[in-house]
């Protein structure tokens, strides 16, 4: 941190030289995982899928009321949880990889951004297969596809990097302590319920704070709406906070490789 | 032209003793780094200076052994050297791709077959894909895996993973090489085929060894850095000197001395004189030595043989030499000393653990041993491999064919 250009300088060709890296891990990881699975690529989209389905049966039986949407409820459901488990894996991935790696990094000095590099690789390989989940859950209640299908893809890379970005910032305080890994979990849940994933933006006072006060609502929100209308209600809201996510991502990757060395000196070698 | 490749300048680290506080401190180290502070000179509660002004120039060709005792801080300065952790203190300034062989197989996965694992190992130490590509047959070649090649790395021996870890990081072709204990690796012939070739990679890079075992230090390296409580003991060329330093510089406490036996008869003291006469611990090699031994008899084992014996020990606990007398039973004697003297001191460098026994009667029956009673350390100026070096009487070179 005692010479700040140069430490940008350094970052920048790390992250350009961690590429291959990145991929390496990101192929040896999701090949080993495959391989020692017959199921496979099932799993990426099964809890989005078990979760998505509870609300539906929830709301076709009257159980819960979340109001009028103005697409077929299932595919608002499905949209909303896979978006909502892309953002989820996305804010645990950074101090999942990291833990991983942590024999890794404390013997061998390689650029450590590969880690969260191949775990964004992970999220979104993962992402392209739910897509094929939201395109079947699409066809089959007749929602129409247009350009905002194509839209929604850097829409929905946005709610990568904010849950990123998250998770980057918890990350060095993580590999000290298991609490913040514990809460995270405890958090997540939490906060599934106070976004609007299956009932859409309350209008009212004090319950539309959960759409304003939650970044990651436009996100999702905007992102679902791209996906299946193709316009977004509140663009510059989801632009601004798309700013803010870049300009957190960058202050997290900061950090991140600033204390790495200090969390490598308390782990044991 | 000078080429020094590395140069370490004064360096400190600090490590804490205590979990809880050491993970605290590494809160606020992460605070301060991110604000730009340093107050990072003076000892908080419960830490100790792992590593304490260790300086020290590298260049090209050379070779630099580490040595010192468990804890010395010689893993932590190494990391520090890799860049993994920064100095709390001094400076670390390296030209070059520093290559370490300290994980070997880090990133292993079990799944994968071992030619998919030398893609990915070798990428975490560096390599790209081309060059992996042009270097892979050398690889699993030196590896000497075979059709193993394409099996999953789970269903190797570890004998098989190690040599396949090793293969993949000398596959590296670093300005500096370092080495933490790695040649304790595979059978015999894998070893001295590592051996071989690091000391091929050597002549091209700077290199850093560390290792418990003198014979390989002495062989590989030029220049010795003898460590105690992390703080720089010895620093120079003189190996055979600072080896000792090395060896003397442990507690005797670490071989414990007993006695056993079934006690009918014992054996005083054992001293050692060296070729002035004076009584001594410590011998210079070829120089005309004596050792005494006083002992008693016991009153039945008077009247039969007697056999003082002393074996000598290595640090390695391996038996180097024997030394012994027999004492034929009419000397009717219960207490006497017994002197015995060499012309040369024959032992290499180091320390030996002197273990003086008696015995008696035909079968050699074991009355008295005194194991480790006496510790004795040897100097010499080149070191070698073995402890023991003979000395020719006559030596001669004479042509062949009339060439």
């Amino acid at each position: 941190m005692h010479s700040p250009v140069k430490l940008v300088k350094s970052m920048w060709s790390d992250l350009k030289g961690s590429r291959e890296l990145a991929w390496r891990l990101f192929v040896r990881d999701v090949s080993a995982r495959y391989r020692q699975s017959y199921l496979g690529i099932f799993w990426a989209f099964v809890p989005a899928l078990l979760s998505g389905l509870v609300f539906i049966v929830l709301n076709a039986k009257g159980v819960v009321n979340f109001g009028k949407v103005d697409i077929p409820y299932p595919v608002f459901a499905i949209i909303g949880t896979t978006l909502w488990q892309l953002f989820s894996e996305s804010i645990n991935a950074p101090l999942k990889a990291v833990t991983s790696g942590k024999a890794m990094l404390a013997k061998i000095n390689f650029p450590r951004e590969a880690l969260i590099l191949s775990a964004v690789y992970e999220v979104l390989f993962g992402f392209t297969i739910k897509l094929v989940l939201i395109v079947v859950v699409m066809l089959f209640f007749k929602v129409p596809f247009g350009p905002g299908l194509l839209l929604s893809l850097p829409a929905a890379l946005a709610l990568v990097f904010l849950g990123i970005a998250l998770g980057m910032f918890l990350t060095p305080i993580g590999m000290l302590y298991g609490d913040v890994g514990s809460a995270l979990t405890v958090l997540i849940q939490l906060w599934f319920f106070v976004t609007p994933v299956v009932y859409p933006p309350p209008q009212l006072f004090p319950y539309s704070l959960v759409a304003t006060l939650n970044p990651v609502s436009p996100l999702l929100v905007g992102t679902r709406e791209l996906m299946t209308k193709g316009t977004m209600t509140d663009l510059p809201l989801f632009m601004a906070i798309c700013v803010c996510t870049l300009i957190g991502l960058i202050v997290a990757w900061f950090m991140y490789r600033v204390t790495m060395p200090i969390i490598i000196e308390r782990m044991s070698s | 032209m000078s080429d020094v490749l590395v140069s370490v300048d004064n360096v400190s680290k600090k490590f804490c003793r205590s979990l809880k506080k050491s993970l605290w401190y590494g809160v606020q180290d992460m605070a301060s780094e991110m604000l730009g502070r340093s107050g990072k000179h003076e000892l908080r509660p419960d830490e100790f200076w792992a590593v304490k002004n260790v300086s020290f120039e590298l260049k090209r060709g050379e070779c630099l052994g580490l040595i010192g005792h468990n804890g010395a801080g010689k893993t932590t300065l190494l990391r520090m050297l890799n860049g993994l952790i920064k100095p709390d203190q001094g400076r670390i300034e390296i030209r070059g791709e520093v290559g370490a062989l300290i994980a070997l197989g880090a990133g292993f996965n079990p799944i994968l077959t071992g030619r998919e694992n030398i893609y990915v190992n070798a990428s975490i130490l560096g390599m790209g894909k081309r060059e992996i590509d042009k270097k892979i047959d050398e690889i699993i070649d030196f590896a000497e895996l075979g059709e193993f090649i394409d099996s999953p790395v789970q269903n190797y021996s570890s004998g098989m993973q190690v040599r396949l870890g090793f293969a993949i990081a000398t596959a590296l072709e670093p300005d500096i090489l370092i080495l933490d204990e790695i040649l304790a690796v595979g059978d015999a012939p894998f070893r001295t085929k590592c051996f071989n070739r690091i000391e091929s990679l050597s002549s091209r890079c700077a290199v850093i060894f560390v290792s418990h075992s003198m014979p390989q230090v002495t062989r590989i390296c030029d220049t010795l850095l003898l460590m105690q409580k992390g703080a720089p003991l010895r620093h120079g060329h003189d190996l055979g000197e600072i080896i000792l330093d090395y060896h003397t510089s442990t507690d005797n406490a670490d071989v414990a001395a007993s006695v056993e036996g079934s006690q009918h008869g014992s054996i005083k003291a054992i001293q050692i004189h060296n070729s002035h006469g004076e009584a001594t611990r410590s011998l210079v090699y070829g120089e005309p030595w004596s050792i005494s031994a006083s002992i008693d008899l016991g009153e039945e084992t008077a009247r039969l043989d007697a056999r003082f014996m002393i074996t000598i020990n290595d640090q390695e606990e391996t038996n180097v030499a024997q030394l012994e007398k027999l004492i034929p039973a009419p000397q009717k004697l219960r207490q006497f000393v017994l002197s015995m003297s060499y012309d040369e001191c024959l032992f290499n460098s180091g320390k030996y653990y002197l273990t003086a026994s008696l015995q008696f009667g035909k079968k050699g029956t074991l009355a008295y041993v005194a194991r480790n009673m006496f510790v004795l350390n040897v100097k010499r100026d080149i070191s070698g491999y073995a402890p023991i070096i003979l000395q020719q009487r006559h030596e001669a070179i004479t042509p062949v064919n009339g060439k």
